[in-house]
């Protein structure tokens, strides 16, 4: 029946047909949907990352009313979500921002990438058991689409931390690495910040989320170049300032005002376009598509796997758990019938034995019964014969003594006649 | 600071503020300061759907003849495979075949499924069985990647039906038995459209009267067909009018007529040309505009969202999946699995168990009666060696009783003749005396 993948022909169109529109529909679908995103914030205290989340998204996400974690104490790694709607050009954006007050402020930092990849691992569960259900309505995508981990502004390299929670996060979502309040660095410092932090990254080979190629060549070069900016240098602020006749965010400096929408100043233009304009999107696909997916299939993996050789079930990764659970049923019916049918053969030898053997015995027995029966009636027959002969002597001899006795009667008869004769002296 | 806030304020005044809490568990609405450019979102996702290319699977059911390929043809412009098919099959098959169009920037993937001997045959009451099994067939291959441990769905070739276009026969009178049925059966399972084929056999007066016609018996039989979506504020007005011109009388036509200064798609009759263009000729322009313009996209999310759903539920209660427990509790995924797969192995083993003991019964009683059989037969031979026994002995008995004869006969014959030797020796003496006295 799937003979639909045999062969596919090409066709001209040779007049107007309407399929064109298609990316129109598509594109109205999505605005009634709404989208939604969530991202998460990882770095040490102190290091700007509410006042960049603001900047990003020209909101106060944390102000008065909501304050941002880093005005809360914390004594462990907290994994905190603050869920907001922003609507912008008729298109309506749930955002979550995923914040880790904590995260590296402790004097022992062991594992304290261990609360934010559990958070990670339960928002891909929830996703999971949602998928998985047998009724299944709506699915909200809650999974982290990006990470954004930033790096102090040492200017010397990549910390133990930084290094291990990458290591540790860059197979479970989009880790995008960021120098953060680059206004503390000369562009020459950052620059050599940023070549030895990407040279570390390639050491410890850290898989950092890529921006992907475009088809045009133009757009290429731009991302080329943005490439080689990489990680990004950002500064952020909430504060307003007017500087030559301009209103922009920056801070305020006696020498000066580092403008944080300057793209000589810092990075953050890029990042801001990269990170929302055009590259959203395939955040959320790279996220769905390769994070979520080597999530899902290990879990599944281990579930299905429970108890069985794991040699066998390699090659059966590709095949869905209920067309597994078919398949093994319908060995097992094979190896019943299997089963059944050897041991009828057993079953029918051995009582083809048994009853030969019986009939061998009876055969035996038969067999000597004959044996004796002939023995016997031969000697029967001897006896007769002996019989026979027996009485016919006796009856010769008899016969033979009655002539006898005849004749010696006679003969004493004729004696008596002798003897009344006087012939007997 | 006073210029500060004045600042905000005003900038406040120009943005987009949120007024309801719409989306989102506790999701607040919060006023933006500037333009962040999120508003992209709808556009990157086009652009990542137009590089991935579209897919589009159209079934076509109806009888022989009523002008489904030709239909296929001018809608899309194209010709597309196949010969006419002959009124001969033995039953209903399907045809289908792949096509890869462009039109624009936009690439689509478009497969047209057709039903080869729909109608044909004198018993007709299975024939909607092969065209259920081919939708639900594709409905199972979809299912069965999405259960995959290691899946690629994103590449994945849908190759579900997203519209059923069902061709009724333009009597002009009512739909046939066979329509009903088969609608029936296919509603649940795909979007229907029905349309009029041939519709230019049909007077005006009277197409209005059998659509009329039709409507209320598609309504009256619970066939549930496909409605053009109004939730949408942009296409709701069109789509809610074109509802109402359901079903499409259409006329198909690959042939070209010179009208004026124009070649347009029509057929040519003594009596006048119909243009299949023409929308007061027939409704081809509508269904062009209603099944590809306006309303493709949702013809392939129902079928996602509703129809393979349904599906999918059905096929996983059928396999004893359950989304929670008797105490409400939910189960998660890996729990399911593994009380399935314990079930399972549960069922396997126990069957095993019974072939055993089956087996070991048979076993006993094969062995007794075997044993039966050894005790009759030896029971039958001993009795025949008692026989035998009894038989030796008379012949014993016999042979004694000769012998003692024997020796009787032979001690009297003994003893006969030793009194006859004895009387021949006094005989023979008295004889000699006799003969010595004779002699003197």
């Amino acid at each position: 029946m799937r003979d639909m993948m045999d062969m596919i022909h090409q066709r001209n169109l040779e007049g107007y047909v309407g399929f064109a529109n298609l990316p129109n529909q598509v594109y109205r679908k999505s605005v009634k949907r709404g989208f939604e995103f969530t991202l998460m914030v990882v770095g040490e205290s102190g290091l700007g990352k509410s006042t960049l989340i603001n900047s990003l998204f020209l909101t106060d996400l944390y102000s008065k009313d909501y304050p941002g974690p880093s005005h809360r104490i914390k004594k462990t790694v907290q994994v905190e979500q603050s869920k907001v709607l922003i609507k912008e050009g008729g298109v309506q954006l749930t955002l979550t921002i995923v914040d880790t007050p904590g995260f590296g402020d402790a004097v022992d930092n062991s594992n304290c990438w261990q609360p934010v990849i559990n958070y990670i691992d339960s928002k891909c569960e929830d996703f999971l058991n949602a998928e998985s259900r047998v009724n299944r309505r709506s699915m909200p995508d809650n999974r982290v689409h990006c990470c954004l981990y930033f790096i102090a502004p040492s200017g010397h390299g990549l910390k133990p931390l930084d290094i291990e929670f990458m290591k540790r996060l860059h197979d479970k979502v989009n880790v995008i690495p960021l120098i953060a309040k680059a206004d503390t660095l000369t562009p020459e410092e950052c620059h050599l910040f940023k070549k030895q932090i990407m040279k570390e990254i390639q050491e410890h080979k850290i898989k950092i989320y890529e921006f992907p190629d475009v088809d045009e060549d133009e757009d290429n070069k731009l991302v080329r170049k943005i490439k080689e900016k990489m990680p990004l240098a950002v500064v952020g602020s909430n504060v307003v300032i007017e500087v030559n006749g301009k209103k922009v965010r920056g801070r305020q400096y006696p020498w000066g005002v580092a403008e944080v929408e300057n793209g000589e100043h810092c990075d953050f233009t890029v990042l801001r376009n990269m990170l929302i304009r055009t590259h959203m999107q395939d955040l959320k696909d790279v996220t769905n598509n390769v994070h979520y997916e080597n999530y899902r299939s290990k879990k599944l993996a281990a579930v299905t796997c429970n108890g069985v050789d794991t040699s066998k079930t390699k090659g059966q990764l590709t095949k869905s758990p209920l067309a597994q659970m078919e398949e093994e049923r319908r060995e097992h019916v094979m190896k019943m019938k299997k089963m059944e049918a050897e041991m009828e053969q057993v079953f029918e030898m051995k009582v083809k034995e048994k009853k030969q053997k019986l009939k061998d015995s009876e055969a035996e027995l038969e067999r000597r019964h004959e044996q004796m029966k002939r023995n016997l009636e031969a000697q029967y027959k001897e006896l007769e014969e002996k019989r026979r002969v027996f009485e016919e002597e006796k009856a010769n001899w008899e016969a033979q003594q009655r002539i006898l006795e005849q004749q010696k009667l006679d003969a004493s008869k004729t004696m008596e006649k002798n003897k009344k004769k006087g012939k007997i002296f | 600071a006073g210029s500060e806030l004045a600042l905000h304020l005003n900038s406040l005044s120009k943005t987009n503020v949120i007024k309801k809490w719409s989306k989102g568990e506790g999701a607040r609405g919060v006023p933006l300061s500037g333009h962040v450019g999120f508003d992209s979102m709808p556009d990157q996702l086009v652009n990542k759907s137009v590089n991935h290319g579209f897919c589009f699977n159209i079934l076509c059911v109806g009888e022989t003849g009523l002008g489904k390929s030709t239909l296929m043809d001018t809608l899309f412009n194209t010709k597309f495979e196949g010969e006419p098919t002959q009124h001969n099959q033995p039953g209903v098959t399907l045809k289908s075949n792949t096509y890869e169009l462009q039109e624009s920037n936009v690439r689509l993937k478009l497969t047209v499924v057709n039903t080869v001997g729909f109608g044909d045959q004198i018993n007709k009451e299975d024939s909607y069985k092969s065209i259920v099994e081919f939708i639900d067939a594709q409905f199972e291959a979809y299912l069965q990647e999405e259960l995959k441990i290691k899946r690629t769905l994103h590449s994945y070739h849908d190759t579900r039906i997203h519209a059923c276009l069902y061709f009724i026969a333009p009597t002009g009178h009512s739909l046939k038995s066979l329509d009903l049925v088969t609608m029936k059966k296919l509603d649940s399972k795909v979007n229907i459209i029905p349309i009029i084929a041939k519709s230019d056999a049909i007077s005006k007066s009277e197409l209005a009267k059998f659509k009329i016609k039709i409507t209320s018996e598609l309504v009256s039989n619970g066939v549930q067909i496909y409605q053009f979506p109004t939730d949408d504020e942009s296409v709701a007005e069109i789509n809610s009018t074109m509802n109402s011109h359901l079903p499409f009388a259409v006329v198909g036509s690959t042939e070209e007529v010179k009208i004026g200064n124009k070649m347009v798609k029509a057929r040519q009759y003594p009596w006048g040309t119909v243009q299949v263009e023409n929308e007061t000729h027939c409704d081809f322009v509508k269904l062009r505009e209603m099944l590809i313009r306006v309303n493709m996209e949702d013809l392939r999310e129902q079928t996602h969202t509703r129809h393979y759903e349904l599906y999918r539920r059905c096929k996983l209660e059928e396999m004893g999946f359950k989304d929670t427990d008797p105490d409400s509790k939910p189960f998660s995924l890996q729990e399911t699995y593994e009380a399935k797969r314990n079930e399972f192995m549960g069922e396997l083993q126990k069957k095993e168990e019974e072939m055993r003991q089956m087996f070991v019964q048979r076993v006993k009683e094969k062995e007794a009666e075997l044993k039966e059989a050894e005790k009759e037969l030896h029971e039958k031979f001993d009795r025949l060696k008692k026989l035998h026994q009894d038989e030796k002995k008379k012949l014993e008995e016999k042979k004694k009783s000769l012998d003692d004869e024997v020796n009787t006969f032979k001690q009297k014959k003994t003893a006969a003749e030793l009194l006859q030797n004895q009387a021949q020796q006094a005989g023979g003496s008295t004889t000699l005396k006799r003969d010595k006295e004779r002699k003197k």
